[in-house]
Order: C-alpha cells, then sequence, then structure tokens
C-alpha cells in the first residue's frame, strides 16, 4: 500500500471550488457565500486540530487518553441527540436517554468490532478504536435522535389513543406498543437505505477512502460490508435503547402515561 | 408489575362501618358479590375517601352497587379530572375502594378493567373497528350490542375515519361496555347523540344498574341527570356540591 500523499498546494487547488461556489452564490444573489466559505474554514481548522490531535493519541498509546477521547465524542453525540426533538422530558431527561442510548449502542458494537472481527493488538489500540467508535458514533447518533424524535412527537399525538387502551386495562408497554415499533423503524430507516443503495448509487466513504490509500477493491469492500454491519447494529441497538428509556420514563408504578412530563422546547 | 404507590397517605384507612373490608389475598377473583344478599351494611359498590391531586379534590363520595350518581358543571370545573382520578389515570391521593377492597390492592391494569373510564373524546388506535375489542367474549358481546344502540351490524366492519362522531362515541361506549365492569365513569357519553340514541344508550345503562353496576356520568343534561342519577352533584371550583 503506498497511499499518494497530498501537498498543501493539493489541497488549495480543491479549495479553488469553494470560491467558484462563493462566486456562483455572489452572482445569484444566494445569499449563501458567508455561510459557505465560513463553514470551509471551520471544516479545515476542525478537521487539522482532529488530525494533529489524533496524531498525539496514537502516538501516546494510552488507554486512559483513548477512553477519555471517546467519552468525549459519545458525550458530544448524546448532547445531539437530546437536542434535536421538539419536545423535553422532565429532569433532563433528554440528556439521560440521548447519553445513555450513545454510549451503550456505541461502546458494544465498537468493543464487539474490535475484539472479534478486526482484533489489533492490544484490542484498545487508538488508531483503531478511535476511528471505529468514531464511524459507529454518526449512525448510533443518526439512529438515537430520530427514534427519540418520533417517540416524543408521537407520544403526544398518539395520547388519546394510547390513554384509550389504558382506560380498558391494556398494559402500559402493550398500549405504547406501537409507537415502540414505529419509532424504532424510523430510527433504523437510514441504514437500511444505506444498505440498499451502498455501491450502486454511491461508493462508501470508507471503501472509497482505502481504495484511494492504495488498498486493493474487494479488501476495501469487505472492509465495508463489515462496517456497514457495524453501523447497523449500532443504529438499531441505539433506537431500542432509546424507545424504552422513552416509554419507561413516560409511565409511573400504576401504569399512567405521564405526559406531564413532557414539556415543549424553549 | 409493583402496584405500590409512591406516597402512601396519610392517613390510615377509615374504618368502615362494620368490622372492616373484605380484604381478599387475590384481587379480582370473584368482583360481583350479590349486594342483595342481606348482609347487614353492604360495603359500596365505589367509595371515594380524600381523593385528590394537586388539580382537584378532595372528593368524597360512596356509590352503593346498582346506582347512579351524576355530574354536572361547566367545562373545566374538574368533572373529567375526577374520572381520570378514579380510573387512576392522573396521579392522585387518596383512597378509592371497589367493594371495601383498596385499590392499591389491585395492579393498575385490572383497577382499569373494572373502573372502566370513557372519555368524552375517544381515542382510537387502530383503523379499523375490530381491533379494539379484545377478541372472544368481549367481541361477541359488543357486536350484541351494536343494534341495541342503534349501530346497523356493518359498522364493526368499516374503518373508523368513516364513522360520525355519534357512532364513534357508541362504540367507545360499547368498548367499555363490553368488559362488564362494576363500575362505569362515563364522561358525556351521549353528548354527540340525537334523542332517540340518547334514550337506547340509557336503556341500556338501566339494565347495567339493575345488573348491579354503579355509575357515575358526567352529563351537561339535567334531564339525563334526572333520569339516571340517583345521587346529583355539582362540580364547582374543582369540588363536588350536592345538587
Amino acid at each position: 500500500m503506498n497511499p499518494i500523499l497530498l501537498s498543501p498546494f493539493d489541497v488549495a487547488i480543491a479549495a479553488v471550488l469553494i470560491l467558484v461556489d462563493a462566486g456562483l452564490s455572489l452572482a445569484l444573489r444566494l445569499g449563501l457565500h458567508r455561510q459557505l466559505v465560513w463553514a470551509a474554514l471551520r471544516m479545515v481548522v476542525q478537521l487539522v486540530l482532529v488530525g494533529f490531535i489524533l496524531r498525539t493519541v496514537f502516538a501516546l498509546a494510552s488507554p486512559p487518553v483513548t477512553l477519555a477521547v471517546v467519552l468525549v465524542m459519545v458525550a458530544i453525540a448524546g448532547r445531539e441527540v437530546a437536542a434535536r426533538p421538539e419536545q423535553r422530558l422532565g429532569r433532563f431527561g433528554n440528556y439521560a436517554v440521548g447519553g445513555s442510548a450513545v454510549a451503550i449502542a456505541t461502546f458494544l458494537t465498537a468493543i464487539l468490532a474490535l475484539t472479534t472481527a478486526i482484533r489489533p493488538q492490544p484490542w484498545y489500540d487508538p488508531r483503531y478504536a478511535i476511528p471505529l467508535a468514531g464511524i459507529v458514533l454518526g449512525s448510533v447518533l443518526n439512529g438515537a435522535s430520530l427514534a427519540l424524535d418520533s417517540m416524543l412527537g408521537g407520544v403526544l399525538r398518539e395520547r388519546t389513543a394510547i390513554e384509550a387502551q389504558l382506560a380498558l386495562g391494556v398494559p402500559f408497554y402493550q398500549a405504547i406498543r406501537g409507537l415502540l415499533r414505529a419509532s424504532v423503524r424510523r430510527g433504523l430507516l437510514p441504514i437500511i437505505n444505506q444498505m440498499s443503495a451502498a455501491g450502486i448509487i454511491t461508493l462508501p466513504g470508507i471503501m472509497t477512502g482505502q481504495i484511494l490509500a492504495g488498498m486493493d477493491p474487494l479488501e476495501a469492500a469487505k472492509y465495508q460490508i463489515l462496517l456497514i454491519f457495524l453501523l447497523s447494529g449500532g443504529a438499531g441497538l441505539a433506537a431500542v435503547v432509546v424507545v424504552y428509556l422513552v416509554a419507561f420514563r413516560l409511565t409511573d408504578d400504576r401504569q399512567r402515561l405521564r405526559i406531564d412530563r413532557l414539556t415543549a422546547k424553549g | 408489575m409493583p402496584h405500590m404507590r409512591l406516597s402512601l397517605p396519610g392517613q390510615l384507612p377509615m374504618a368502615p362501618d362494620d368490622s372492616g373490608p373484605a380484604r381478599s389475598p387475590s384481587p379480582g377473583v370473584s368482583r360481583r358479590p350479590a349486594q342483595s344478599a342481606g348482609e347487614g351494611s353492604p360495603e359500596p359498590r365505589l367509595r371515594l375517601v380524600a381523593l385528590r391531586s394537586a388539580l382537584a379534590g378532595p372528593f368524597d363520595l360512596s356509590l352503593a352497587a346498582g346506582t347512579c350518581a351524576a355530574i354536572a358543571g361547566p367545562s373545566g370545573s374538574g368533572k373529567s379530572l375526577l374520572l381520570r382520578m378514579i380510573a387512576d389515570l392522573d396521579p392522585n391521593e387518596g383512597d378509592v375502594f371497589l367493594d371495601g377492597r383498596e385499590r392499591r390492592g389491585f395492579t393498575a391494569p385490572a383497577w382499569r378493567r373494572r373502573a372502566v373510564y370513557s372519555a368524552a373524546e375517544p381515542g382510537w388506535w387502530h383503523d379499523s373497528v375490530p381491533p379494539h375489542f379484545p377478541p372472544g367474549a368481549a367481541r361477541e358481546l359488543a357486536r350484541a350490542l351494536m343494534p341495541r344502540l342503534g349501530l346497523a351490524a356493518t359498522l364493526f366492519d368499516s374503518p373508523v375515519l368513516r364513522l360520525s362522531t355519534g357512532e364513534r362515541q357508541r362504540l367507545a361506549l360499547i368498548r367499555a361496555l363490553a368488559l362488564d365492569p362494576p363500575v362505569l365513569l362515563l364522561d358525556e357519553p351521549t353528548g354527540a347523540l340525537d334523542q332517540d340514541s340518547t334514550a337506547q344508550v340509557e336503556a341500556v345503562l338501566r339494565e347495567r344498574l339493575a345488573g348491579g353496576t354503579a355509575i357515575l356520568i358526567v352529563t351537561h343534561s339535567p334531564e339525563q341527570a334526572a333520569r339516571l342519577g340517583q345521587q346529583r352533584f355539582r362540580m364547582h371550583e374543582r369540588r363536588l356540591e350536592s345538587a
């Protein structure tokens, strides 16, 4: 494998495309040029910074530092999940639900992959653990976020239907089963779409990256397949954890629907 | 399912008139003891003792088997809150007894199958009618009740969305009746019905009363309250007043 290394000048040439976009925005009065250039600058700074941090962390090869980096990533993803819906669960419920779902799904999926399929030596080698946790996190974030949004919006919309069942003596978890199912489904749809489109509509990012880096396409495909399985597992797990944690927080010991624990954003 | 409440009430359950409530170890096995069995002073079918929440109450009420209490009062005065509290759908404190047995001795679903609340605006959780009735005896009972409430049997197989408001209201009542509960908590069950349908509903309710069911009904119609209610109340600022 002999990756073609990029010089800063190579990158600068690609940046011309951003300037072209900005020019278009000016010419067509889209009002996007400022936003576009600002976002591009942010992206460059963020990625270069991450590159430096990862280089340092890889060199340190210290398990506590690796764990700390992964935990920070998990916390940021959990916060994103919590912030997305229009509704808030009482007592920082969104953060508790989002954070624990993201953490559980990411750690289980990443550790499974590191100890069984990829098996670096040692299994917590940051060069593998951190990128893997990162890519799993992206999928987990998506799954958890959609499931949480669907649950919180759905429970408000279907309140009378759920309470009508409760009033007839239907147990709580049976009364909200339809909503749980719909929410998990919603969390899984993006990854299902991704799987069915993989390779035909888009060449997945990891595979592209590895081919560009000089890897044999079939080897790259195997890697990509493994990763997509991990992403599906992570997203599904996250969605399931989210819906059950939300359900648990929306009921009490008398199997009521505690809609009073839900407030509008603001 | 745990069925202890979060907070125990400050006071002990009030001592009943006689030796004490029959504390059956297994709630819900025999649920309709004959109130006409000639015992000295039978427990009321439904009894509320200082039932309250942050929003309404306290409420005290005693309803004998086979009797009906009618509650009137302006919108927002707390009528629905009271029914929901009895059905344990909203957090509440105080005590509720069914035939002398404490509510907390029942699991929440078991309690709600015995004190069935039928909301003024019924909810539907399926596109078609049959899944709203548990298969078996209850569904058969529901089918049998439909013509008695002026509903064509074919309605049972039509989509819920195609039913009229009045048809949905009667079907929701049938959902509650099909469980054959000892206590019915009815929130404006005839609010959307014409005179004839109202008379049919009342006839069925009277039949249930004769069978020993206790009914708590919220109604805006003084005539209906007079026709059905042995006890009549008015909800005023979230408290019950005798009317």
